[in-house]
C-alpha cells in the first residue's frame, strides 16, 4: 500500500500539486490521468522520492518515506520498481545486461541465476533473441518493454510506470498494459501507472484518479469514469467527436 | 555567492561519492572499464603530443644557446628539466582535462537528462559513488602512468631531432638528459598529477552530474567542466609548486 497526504510541490511560485492526497491498494492498477502538464510525473516522481515535496507524506505501507534519511530510503527503493516516461534504459549497456543489472547489485546469485531470471523477465515482456542489442538499436516500444523488465526483475514490492504505453501503437499500448496488469495481480504489488490514454484507463484501471491542475479533482473506478459529472474529467474522456457521440445515448 | 553554493554542492557531492559504496566487485569490474576509458585511450594523444613537445623543445633550446662557451649538455638538461617540472605533469594534465574532462561531463549529464541517474537512484543505488568514484580511483591510478610515458616519449622526441636534425651528437643529448639528475623532480611530477587526476575528475562529473535541462545545457557543462578544471589545475600547480619546491 502507497498513501499520500496532503502533497504540496510548487516550482518557481507556481502550484504543480495543490493538496493532493490518495491511497493505492496492492493487487490493483491504480491510474493517475490527466491532461499533459497537469502534474503527473512531478507526482509520481514525488512519490518515488526523486522530487522533494514542499508539503505532506508519503508512506509505503508503515513507512513514513517522506520523513526517512536517505540510506532507509534506499532499503524501501530496493523494493521498487521504476518506469520512467523515457525508458531510462543505461545506454552503455546491452538489453541483457539492462536487466541483469539490479540482480547483480542486490543479489548474491550466480551468473546462471541471474541469466534465467532475466530471460525470464525478457520473455514476460516478450522481448527475445534481442538479448545483444543496445538500447540505441532498439524502438521505442521494445526500450518501454526492456524497461519494464529491468523494473521487474527483483519482483518489487511497489511498481510505478510513467506512461509505459504513450508513443506505442493501440495494440502493443494494450498487451503493456494488461502486461502490467497481470504482473500486479500475481505480485500483489502495489501499481501507480500515469496516463493519459483512455484505453488503459478502461482496460486495466481498477481505480482512476484524475490530476486537474495540480489539484486531485476526480477519484473513482474505470466503470464510473462513463458516468461523471465532473466537467473537466468528462472533457478529458469524452475529448473526440466520436467518444460525445457514445456518451450522447 | 555562486560560488560558495557551488563549493558546498561540489563538497556535498564528494560526501556522497565517497560515502557507502556498493559491492567491492562492481567497483572493480567498473574501475577497469573506466582505466580503459580514461586511460587507455588516451595513450596516442600522450604520445604524440609528448614526442612532438620533446623533439620542438631540443630544437629550440639548442637554436637560442648557440654561443660556444656554453656546453652542449644543456639542451639535453633542459629537455629533461622541462617535462619532468612542467610539460609531462602540467600541460598533459591541461591536455586531459580537454580529452578526459569533457568526456565525463557530456556523459553524466546525458545520464541526467535521460534519468538513467534517476533511474539508479530509485533502484537504491547511489549513483555518486557508483559513477564518479570508478572515475577517480582509475584517474588517480593511471593518469600518472601517463606522466611517466610522456617524459619518456618526450626524451625520445628529443633524441630523435638530435638523430633526424643537425642539432647536437645524439651522444652529447644522453649525457644531457642524464646531467644532475634530480629524482625527486619525478616524485614531484607524479605528485602534481595525482592532484590533477582528482581535479579533472571530480569537477566535471560534477558538472556533468548536476546538468538541468537538455543537449544544450549538457553542451555547456562540458564547457564549464574543461575551464574550470584548467583554471583549477593551474592554482593548484602554483599553490604545490611553491609548497613542494619552497
Ligand atoms: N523541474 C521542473 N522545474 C520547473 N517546472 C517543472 C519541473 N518539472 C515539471 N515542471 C512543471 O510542472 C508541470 C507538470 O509537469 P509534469 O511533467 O508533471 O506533467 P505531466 O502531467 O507528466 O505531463 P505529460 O503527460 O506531458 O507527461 C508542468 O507545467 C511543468 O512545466
Ligand atoms: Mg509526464
Amino acid at each position: 500500500m502507497i498513501e499520500v497526504k496532503n502533497l504540496f510541490k510548487s516550482f518557481e511560485g507556481e502550484f504543480v500539486l495543490n493538496d493532493v492526497s490518495a491511497r493505492f491498494e496492492p493487487g490493483k492498477c491504480n491510474l493517475i490521468i490527466g491532461r499533459s502538464g497537469s502534474g503527473k510525473t512531478v507526482l509520481l516522481k514525488s512519490i518515488a522520492g526523486l522530487i522533494e515535496v514542499d508539503q505532506g507524506e508519503i508512506w509505503y505501507d508503515d513507512q513514513k518515506f517522506s520523513h526517512l534519511n536517505a540510506s532507509s530510503r534506499q532499503a524501501i527503493r530496493k523494493e521498487m520498481g521504476v518506469l520512467f516516461q523515457g525508458a531510462a534504459l543505461f545506454d552503455s549497456l546491452t538489453v541483457e545486461e539492462n536487466v541483469l543489472f539490479p540482480l547483480d547489485m542486490f543479489t548474491h546469485q550466480n551468473r546462471k541465476e541471474k541469466l534465467d531470471r532475466a530471460n525470464f523477465c525478457l520473455e514476460r515482456v516478450k522481448v527475445t533473441g534481442s538479448n545483444g542489442m543496445f538500447p540505441a538499436e532498439l524502438s521505442g516500444g521494445m526500450k518501454k518493454r526492456v524497461a519494464i523488465a529491468r523494473a521487474i526483475a527483483l519482483n518489487p514490492k511497489y511498481l510505478l510506470c510513467d506512461e509505459p504505453n504513450s508513443g506505442l501503437d493501440p495494440e502493443t499500448g494494450i498487451i503493456i498494459d494488461n502486461l502490467i496488469k497481470e504482473l500486479t495481480v500475481e505480485f500483489q504489488m502495489t501499481t501507480i501507472v500515469n496516463s493519459h490514454d483512455m484505453n488503459s484507463v478502461l482496460e486495466i484501471g481498477d481505480k482512476v484518479i484524475f490530476i486537474f491542475r495540480g489539484c486531485k479533482s476526480w477519484e473513482g473506478s474505470r466503470e464510473e469514469i462513463l458516468k461523471t459529472d465532473n466537467e473537466a474529467l468528462n472533457k478529458f474522456v469524452f475529448a473526440t467527436n466520436m467518444a460525445k457521440k457514445i456518451k450522447k445515448p | 555567492m555562486k560560488l560558495f553554493a557551488h563549493i558546498g554542492t561540489y563538497l556535498l557531492l564528494m560526501r556522497r561519492t565517497f560515502g557507502q559504496p556498493g559491492k567491492h566487485s562492481i567497483l572493480y569490474r567498473q574501475v577497469m572499464r573506466e582505466i580503459e576509458k580514461v586511460g587507455i585511450n588516451s595513450f596516442g594523444i600522450v604520445v604524440i603530443i609528448s614526442i612532438f613537445v620533446g623533439a620542438v623543445i631540443t630544437i629550440q633550446v639548442n637554436f637560442n644557446i648557440e654561443n660556444p662557451l656554453l656546453p652542449t649538455y644543456l639542451v639535453g638538461l633542459t629537455v629533461r628539466d622541462s617535462l619532468l617540472l612542467e610539460f609531462s605533469s602540467t600541460m598533459m594534465a591541461l591536455i586531459l582535462a580537454g580529452k578526459v574532462g569533457s568526456s565525463i561531463a557530456s556523459e553524466l549529464g546525458m545520464m541526467r537528462i535521460t534519468e538513467q541517474i534517476d533511474a539508479l537512484e530509485v533502484m537504491g543505488i547511489n549513483s555518486a559513488s557508483y559513477l564518479i568514484l570508478p572515475k577517480m580511483i582509475a584517474a588517480v591510478i593511471f593518469f600518472p602512468i601517463l606522466c611517466l610515458l610522456s617524459i619518456i616519449v618526450g626524451l625520445f622526441g628529443g633524441y630523435l631531432a638530435c638523430t633526424l636534425g643537425n642539432t647536437i651528437p645524439p651522444s652529447e643529448y644522453i649525457d644531457g638528459i642524464q646531467y644532475a639528475f634530480q629524482a625527486y623532480y619525478i616524485s614531484y611530477a607524479l605528485t602534481k598529477t595525482v592532484f590533477y587526476s582528482l581535479i579533472i575528475t571530480s569537477v566535471s562529473a560534477y558538472f556533468g552530474y548536476h546538468v538541468k535541462g537538455g543537449a544544450v545545457e549538457v553542451g555547456k557543462a562540458s564547457t564549464k567542466a574543461v575551464v574550470q578544471s584548467s583554471i583549477l589545475i593551474l592554482l593548484a600547480n602554483l599553490i604545490l609548486t611553491r609548497t613542494i619546491l619552497g
